[in-house]
């Protein structure tokens, strides 16, 4: 067995690297939000003064990124690696932000789970002493995802009350070796793909909390541990059709006092009056609310210990009108205070 | 021993299903159907006014009139869809304002907007189709069934 492994799906870092900074940028309607004082930038326009919505995805992309590393007083040239992705086809958003950041780079594409993918990936960089400071970061954007998955923004079309709203937002972390930080990474879980057969491209929720319910089982049986152990226990974008499942899931394998620990990010982004339906989803809504909100409750150490998995329902279009059913897939990071 | 084990993910995925249907909120179908009626409705009352109103004030055939409302309404719709109204007249109303021929409008210029960062050939021109197209494939092929069968079938 590798020694830095537990369990089956299990990591423990051995030198629990550190969050040193964090920085998210968001739309106006994300602004609106029950945390919306807990971001670095709120943008008025969605277009960020762009000519399309994917230049705008890309520069809120580079915003976040930029604004965390200016906050440590660091040049972007001694970042060694960047990890981040987003939802746009072929991780445009990324893409381009690392080539004008030119910081050595590492695409990565988990749909929505993307934030706790980058964090998982950077934290094996710097706690193996291959690259340190790391930059990891994901974003999305209500306008692009809606013409990539669903339609033009102006066709008048209704949406299910299980449809959920697309985060236009971005979130980065920056990553170091062991040292006074905001928050270590202390161990990290990686997901297995669970489909149990959901086709709705409508109820991501639903085609995403097997996967959830599949990452957080394992985390406590590798570890050892119970919700008991955490502050909180949070999701990225199940909204209220997947977070209901899941407690409902978790209730079945008798995890007690799960549903005291939990929250879901797309359940607290959007304020619930501005027809957001089932909640927020999207790579930013878990990267833009773990800056805004998740990490200043660790730092001021109202929480301790914080379980934050996100969770990505890995669809395309053309393998959905093929009929082909929606896999998911949650990766978790054990968050713990200074 | 295969079919068995076969069996037993059938099982889970249709325990999974029925749990999704349980805790997924149901669209109000009554709520839908009102607005849909009322809306679908005043936009058919506004092109009966438009018609009407080219037959007694412009002089123009009963035929010509209707291709006039059918012209004003269209007009109408791709001007509230370019400033940003219609999606929302359209989320209240639903199906109200996609059966009259305000949706036929809507979702030929939503997409050609939508598109044009992408240039007026393979933007606009090219994607401006990706909503009414199969509408009008299966409405024109559909069209030309019917027609051939009236032909033989003469009621």
């Amino acid at each position: 067995m590798p020694q830095h492994r537990q369990g089956k799906q299990t990591i423990i870092f051995q030198n629990a690297p550190s969050i040193i900074s964090s920085a998210a940028v968001v739309g106006p309607k994300e602004g609106r939000g029950p945390h919306g004082n807990g971001f670095d930038l709120v943008l008025d326009d969605p277009l960020f003064q762009q000519e399309s919505y994917e230049q705008a995805e890309h520069t809120i992309f580079q915003e976040a990124c930029t604004r965390c590393i200016e906050k440590t007083g660091m040049q972007k040239e001694a970042v060694q690696a960047m990890l981040g992705g987003d939802l746009l086809n072929q991780i445009m958003a990324a893409s381009l932000s690392a080539r004008e950041l030119s910081i050595p780079f590492l695409g990565l594409y988990g749909a929505c789970s993307t934030m706790a993918e980058s964090l998982l990936l950077g934290s094996i960089l710097v706690d193996g002493g291959y690259a340190s400071p790391v930059i990891c970061a994901a974003g999305s954007h209500f306008c692009t995802a809606e013409r990539q998955y669903r339609f033009p923004l102006e066709y008048g079309n209704q949406r299910t009350p299980a449809a959920q709203w697309t985060v236009t937002g971005a979130g980065a972390c920056l990553l170091a070796e062991n040292t006074k930080g905001i928050a270590h990474i202390t161990s990290a879980t990686i997901g297995r793909v669970v489909d149990l057969g959901i086709r709705d491209p409508n109820n991501m929720g639903a085609a995403m909390a097997p996967a959830a319910a599949d990452t957080l089982i394992a985390h406590f049986k590798d570890t050892n541990t119970a919700p008991k152990d955490y502050d909180k226990i949070i999701t990225g974008d199940l909204g209220l059709v997947g977070s209901g499942i899941l407690k409902e899931l978790m209730d079945k394998n008798h995890l007690s006092l799960f549903e005291q620990k939990y929250m879901d990010c797309g359940l607290c982004i959007f304020d619930p009056a501005d027809d957001v339906h089932a909640g927020g989803s999207g790579c930013g809504c878990s990267a833009s609310l773990l800056s805004a909100y998740i990490l200043p409750q660790l730092s001021s150490g109202k929480w301790k210990k914080v379980l934050f998995m996100a969770t990505g329902a890995l669809l395309s279009t053309t393998t959905s009108q093929q009929g082909e059913t929606i896999p998911g897939v949650a990766h978790a990071v054990i968050l713990e205070g200074g | 021993m295969q079919h068995h084990k076969k069996s037993a993910k059938q099982a889970v995925i249709e325990n999974y299903a029925a749990l999704v249907r349980r805790v997924t909120p149901k669209s109000k179908v009554g709520q839908g159907c009102l607005r849909s009626f009322w809306v679908g409705g005043a936009i058919c009352v506004l092109g009966q006014a438009i018609a009407d109103f080219g037959i007694n004030y412009l002089g123009l055939t009963a035929s010509s009139a209707s291709t006039f409302a059918s012209m004003s309404l269209v007009f109408i719709t791709a001007l509230l869809t370019g400033i940003g109204i219609f999606d929302r007249i359209a989320r209240y109303a639903g199906a109200g304002t996609v059966v009259p021929i305000s949706g036929f409008a809507n979702a030929m210029v939503s997409p050609a907007m939508e598109f044009k960062p992408e240039g007026w050939v393979l933007g606009t021109g090219a994607r401006m189709f990706t909503i009414a197209g199969p509408v009008l494939v299966y409405g024109i092929a559909s069209s030309v069934i019917v027609g051939i069968l009236y032909y033989f079938i003469q009621w």
